[in-house]
């Protein structure tokens, strides 16, 4: 019986002390996770904008960030706009993208220029793809193909396509990746599926002009 | 007593590796070999918890009731996995996002539990702490030599940069897969065995 209460007593403490460590040490760390979180979040929304990042610091980013990102709604969708240094209009618009890969879920934010139809840049910020293979989507060889190509035309959502390397390009289709063509298929049923979501707030704001 | 020490943390670097001799802790050495540097951080998260808590669980050897030891024990190594995934996320965010769901998953390596098991509910702390930290790096150095042939052929880089490769460099799409970390780990454990004549009983 001594036995049982002193196995008790013990499990008890231990309950307490770790729950206290794990309780500070998570209050103490969360304002630094918090905005490690928001600021890739931000970064890949100047990437998606066609700014090279690869030389800029974080302080750097942040800046550009403020001074050019205006966050909207799109009705219930979230939308960003970009807007040059002296100008009053907005010059460029993202939206986030997501869809299933082959292993994962990719996420990811797509810009169009001014004149709503064509693709400013792309990025991919989370995903759990094969590296070297699938999760090549991330870099810049796959993602600076769509910088000019067609994500609308005549007010609808182009039949956007990522396509078996080595494949005749068209303007509203990109090289796929060797060895990854079902993470290859599956950006392209995101992008799809997302610009169908946005056409109609492009074409209204278009309308609006 | 010094060479007893020495003897504590050296051996699992070759004689009693726990990756290539005692073949624990396998599937973060698939996981995370794909670059050196991703490698080098899981080491360093590896170390620091097993070496903490051998320490803490020598530390309460004595302590502990039978009846609830390894409950105790997983409730040390949790502690400090998640203490280690915390200041990874806050202070490495990138590579703590590389790394993803395999920093929580040294809870399950079997080298922490094992240590814990095998040598600090036996021994007093300063040998607990040694063996720990033995231990860790000893797994370390496996990942690293894993990491490297894959990060070599399937990128061309070594801790990111680039070698001198050449501009028609192919990566090898294999090495970069699980199964090319088991063939190049398989190798490694042959290599290693060779050397030291251990032979499975």
């Amino acid at each position: 019986m001594r036995e049982d209460t002193r196995t008790i007593t013990f499990a008890a403490i231990v309950c307490v002390v770790v729950s206290l460590l794990l309780s500070v040490t998570a209050a103490v760390l969360k304002p630094a996770q918090r905005a490690n979180e928001a600021f890739d979040v931000k970064r890949n929304i100047v990437k998606a904008f066609g700014v090279d990042i690869s030389a800029m610091a974080r302080p750097e980013i942040e800046a550009t960030f403020e001074k050019h990102v205006f966050e909207d709604k799109a009705g219930d969708l979230p939308i960003f706009t970009w807007t040059d240094e002296d100008a009053d209009a907005p010059s460029k618009y993202a939206f986030p993208v997501s869809g299933k890969g082959l292993w994962s879920m990719l996420y990811g934010y797509l810009s169009l220029e001014s004149d709503l139809e064509t693709i400013a840049g792309i990025s991919f910020y989370k995903h759990g793809e094969t590296p070297g293979l699938g999760a090549e989507i991330e870099k810049p060889w796959f993602l600076s193909q769509f910088a000019g190509k067609k994500l609308y035309a005549d007010g609808a959502a182009t039949d956007f396509l990522v396509v078996k390397p080595g494949s005749t390009l068209t303007e509203t289709s990109v090289d796929g990746i060797s060895g990854a063509t079902l993470t290859g298929k599956g950006v392209q049923a995101l992008i799809q599926k997302d610009a169908l979501a946005y056409a109609d707030y492009f074409k209204s704001i278009k309308g609006g002009n | 007593m010094a060479s007893a020490a020495k003897k504590l943390l050296m051996d699992p670097f070759s004689d009693n590796n726990p990756i290539t001799i005692q073949v624990l802790g396998i599937c973060s050495a698939l996981a995370v070999t794909v670059k050196v540097e991703t490698a080098i951080v899981m080491t360093l998260a590896l170390t620091a918890v097993v070496t903490l808590s051998n320490f803490v669980i020598s530390l309460l050897r004595n302590v502990i009731p039978s009846g609830i030891r390894m409950i105790v024990e997983m409730a040390v190594i949790a502690s400090l996995v998640i203490i280690a995934d915390q200041l990874l996320r806050a202070y490495l965010f990138d590579i703590s996002k590389q790394l993803s769901v395999f920093v929580g998953l040294i809870i399950t390596n079997c080298i922490v539990m094992g240590r814990a098991e095998a040598f600090a509910l036996q021994n007093p702390p300063k040998e607990s702490l040694l063996d720990g930290l033995g231990n860790g790096l000893g797994y370390g150095i496996v990942l690293v030599a894993v990491a490297s042939i894959r990060e070599i052929l399937g990128f061309g880089t070594w801790l990111n940069f680039q070698l001198p490769v050449g501009e028609n460099f192919m990566g090898n799409g294999l090495v970069l897969l699980a199964p090319g970390a088991f063939i190049i780990l398989g190798l490694l454990i042959w290599g290693q065995r060779t050397i030291s004549k251990y032979v499975e009983d």
